[in-house]
């Protein structure tokens, strides 16, 4: 019963907060660095980018909301297997990145997209007219101006990943969320719940926060 | 030397330049105007490769502008620079950043002691030296231009091209960037176009203009050639000449003043030798490039027709009646 008494608590909530910063970080960084591809390649082709390609644009277009639209849960089942052709394993927090990532690529690949088709037409056609190679652009000013809206994307990420890292949980995941619910809500134990959605609320702040005032120096 | 010749374009069914042919000679600040929808910007974009043209040619110094061979495209277009009504500047640069941002695409190093060097003279040139860490929302329409003329002048181009550059700055301000404009082509020797639908930036600074219309060439030549005394009616409406408000009575007699005589006092001449009496009834004065030319509007009766055309004609100035 140690675990359930006062004394146990902080070590697991601190072992929740641990797992939950794990998931999260991870699978942020990871789904921002694969994001990123689809991005590109839908802003290069889509009808005012630089090589429209119609075909490609559509076709990417299409699968980025057919994954967009694939609810979590049933998300995290359908990949165990590839889950445990990737980590070894299907069940733990290492294991629950690999759907929390999948599911955070379209999202955050739509929004990179958008940040960068935000991107004042008027200043392209500039580095255009001074003989910028279209890679150039990419990088020099499409990505350089987008770099604030895109960070407001990356909060946004977050966010919603501390939300799903709780339905993660379930697969074994651990993390705040999980504790939330199997102490908290299974075991009426509204302390644990009470904590932990106090540092959720926390964690979403300070996330907000550190966002807010990276975009205001960036921009 | 710019020539075009016989260049046509069409977007879709929409035929947009219509066997446009002209010389740009350099040194020149070149005009095209026009009202909106007439052409000029996308002349102006085919100049610069910016946007292909569908037959006929431009060539610059004999080379021809062609937007299929990239390699040789991009190296005319350094030989172009470009400005904007929207300035167009990257909003995370400051000042210096942006204005040394198209030696980056041509792979110069911006942080040796020659490219600092050449950066902060154009910063001096635009007279923006409290303002090389600004970024462009901390600064005035005006300055933006500003920065953006330098960004333009940083590769050492041989022409600059303005599309509509002005058409977003109030005229006090427009007037301050059209001094530069008009100091970087006698200081540098650069051959600038300004593309406008802005009469003041023609009379200010313009040699030569081209008057487009419905994607053609109405006519060429210098300014107050063109204007002072528009015979076309589509020039005529750009100009907004308000000739319906004269008297619908009597004769109405315009009088141009050109340049050179128009310090003859032709008109009390006429109104002693004559011993006739009539009215001014519209006088314009206009500024072609600090040169004073005008046009007054005479009422007189009809009996007295004869003899006014009879001493106008005497006088060798130019004259018509207005019918």
């Amino acid at each position: 019963m140690g675990i359930l008494s006062n004394a146990g608590m902080g070590g697991v909530i601190l072992t929740a907060l641990w797992q939950t910063l794990y998931m999260v970080f991870w699978s942020t960084l990871l789904s921002v660095v694969i994001g990123f591809i689809p991005a590109i390649i839908l802003t290069l082709t889509a009808p005012d980018g630089l090589r429209p390609i119609r075909p490609v644009y559509e076709i990417l277009s299409f699968l980025v909301n057919v994954f967009r639209s694939f609810p979590f849960v049933i998300l995290l089942v359908l990949v165990i297997p590839f889950t445990r052709l990737v980590v070894g394993k299907a069940i733990g927090t290492t294991a629950s990145i690999v759907p929390l990532t999948l599911s955070a690529i379209p999202f955050i690949a739509r929004i990179i997209e958008t940040s960068l088709r935000e991107t004042d037409a008027g200043v392209i056609e500039a580095a255009k007219s001074f003989g910028a190679s279209n890679w150039q652009i990419l990088w020099r000013v499409y990505i350089k101006e987008s770099v604030p809206r895109i960070l407001n994307g990356v909060v946004l990420l977050i966010i919603s990943l501390v939300g799903y890292s709780a339905m993660a949980g379930t697969v074994g995941g651990g993390g705040i969320g999980d504790i939330a619910i199997r102490f908290g809500y299974q075991q009426y134990r509204t302390d644990y719940l009470f904590i932990c959605s106090v540092i959720l609320i926390v964690f979403v702040q300070v996330i907000q926060m550190i966002g807010n005032h990276l975009y205001k120096r960036l921009s | 030397m710019i020539e075009i010749s016989h260049v046509r374009k069409s977007f879709q069914d929409l035929e947009v330049l219509k066997d446009i042919s002209l010389m740009i000679g350099d040194r020149e600040i070149y005009g095209i105007v026009g009202q909106s929808g007439a052409g000029k910007s996308t002349l102006l974009r085919c100049i610069n490769g910016l946007e292909p043209y569908d037959s006929g040619s431009i060539t610059v110094d004999g080379a021809r502008v062609d937007s299929r061979d990239k390699a040789a495209l991009r190296n005319m277009q350094k030989r172009m620079g470009m400005i904007f009504q929207s300035f167009n500047l990257l909003e995370r640069l400051d000042v210096y950043d942006n204005i040394a941002l198209p030696m980056k695409f041509w792979g110069i190093k911006t942080k040796t002691e020659e490219s600092r060097k050449k950066i902060e003279e154009l910063i001096r040139l635009v007279g923006l030296e409290e303002k090389i860490h600004a970024k462009p929302r901390e600064l005035s329409g005006g300055q933006k231009q500003r920065v953006a003329i330098a960004r333009a002048l940083v590769l050492d181009p041989q022409f600059l091209l303005c599309d509509e550059a002005t058409s977003a700055l109030d005229p006090e301000i427009t007037k301050g960037i059209l001094s530069l404009l008009q100091k970087i082509n006698r200081e540098m020797g650069i051959t600038i176009i300004v593309v406008t639908h802005q009469m003041e930036v023609v009379k200010q600074i313009c040699s030569k203009v081209a008057f487009l219309h419905g994607g053609s060439v109405l006519c060429e030549g210098r300014p107050e050639e063109l204007f002072i005394r528009p015979s076309l009616p589509e020039i005529k409406s750009f100009l907004r000449d308000s000739s319906d408000l004269l008297p619908k009575t009597g004769v109405n007699i315009q009088i141009f003043f050109m340049g050179e005589d128009s310090g003859e006092p032709v008109v009390t001449q006429m109104a002693r030798e004559l011993g006739k009496d009539f009215s001014i009834c519209w006088a314009k004065l206009e500024d072609f490039r600090e040169n004073v030319y005008g046009s007054l509007v005479l009422n007189v009766e009809e009996t007295d027709r004869e003899a006014v055309s009879r001493f106008l004609q005497s006088k060798n100035v130019a004259w018509e009646v207005l019918e």
